[in-house]
């Protein structure tokens, strides 16, 4: 079971209002490579994982990504905050405005909404941890593009550390892998 | 929210934060005996913390005792925050 802290994981910042960057920031939020899809994946595959260090790792990282949901949400939040109907229209997000206002909604930079078909979960714990070790990666790369589309200090300030938590991710499902293979070759002895 | 409180919420977000650190490092490096004696160092100065910070701000999760009324829907949501 799971209870909220009234907390964020990290001081989620933006130095202004920026909506041309909220329309990219989304897909971290519902888009193929995005939080949601991350925190869903390996909490639906820990059921089967071999052991209790990987039910572990899968159950704790995915339970981070939750926060970092938040985050992403945080921010895009605060990116739309205070904007005017003639701004979203000009950001080019008046297609969106018109089915969720400001709300939070989750879909990938081109209204795309999130779908179970961005994750899989095989049951084979080899083929979902090497899923798990690419999607850190790929992760890690849509957080290095935003910041390359971002001028905003602040706002890069969280998304580095969002970054930087897809190293350390993708570092221990690496060393999860290492971890379940022994374990399989163990049992193949007998 | 003052700049006394936000203050107090960022050092316990970043003394929450290196205990999960210590946390996932130890899914995967089990007998790593001073890790494990940094976690739950990690994890006593993060009691302290949030101790100090409910008594003073209310309640951060379920069944952490509220003053009267009722702490907890209290504003600002963690998004309405400027850190
Ligand atoms: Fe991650």
């Amino acid at each position: 079971m799971w209870f909220y802290e009234k907390k964020l994981q990290y001081p989620a910042k933006v130095g202004r209002a920026n909506l041309r960057m909220a329309k990219y920031l989304i897909t971290q939020y519902g888009g193929p490579d995005g939080e949601l899809a991350a925190s869903l994946r390996y909490l639906t595959q820990r059921y089967t994982m071999p052991t209790g260090q990987a039910k572990a790792i899968l159950t704790d990282i995915g339970t981070e990504e939750l926060a970092h949901l938040e985050i992403i949400a945080t921010l895009v939040y605060k990116l739309m905050d205070r904007s005017t109907v003639g701004e979203i229209e000009a950001a080019g997000l008046g297609a969106y405005y018109a089915d969720h206002d400001k709300a939070l909604y989750y879909v990938n930079g081109e209204s795309v909404p999130w779908t179970a078909a961005y994750i899989q979960s095989k049951g084979d714990p080899v083929a979902d941890l090497h899923e798990d070790m690419a999607a850190e990666e790929k992760a890690r790369a849509t957080y290095e593009w935003l910041i390359n589309l971002s001028d905003d200090p602040d706002l890069n300030d969280t998304l580095k550390f969002l970054r930087q938590r897809e190293i350390v991710h993708f570092q221990r499902f690496g060393e999860t892998l290492q971890l379940v293979q022994e374990h399989l070759d163990s049992k193949r002895v007998y | 929210m003052n700049r006394e409180q936000v203050a107090a919420l960022k050092e316990l977000m970043a003394q929450e934060f290196t205990a999960l650190e210590f946390h996932l490092y130890l899914d995967t490096h089990p007998t790593d005996q001073r890790a494990l004696m940094e976690y739950n160092e990690a994890c006593r100065q993060l009691m302290v913390l949030k101790q100090r910070y409910q008594q003073c701000f209310g309640p951060l999760t379920f069944c952490e005792s509220s003053g009267y009324p009722w702490q907890w829907i209290e504003e600002p949501w963690p998004w309405q925050i400027s850190y």
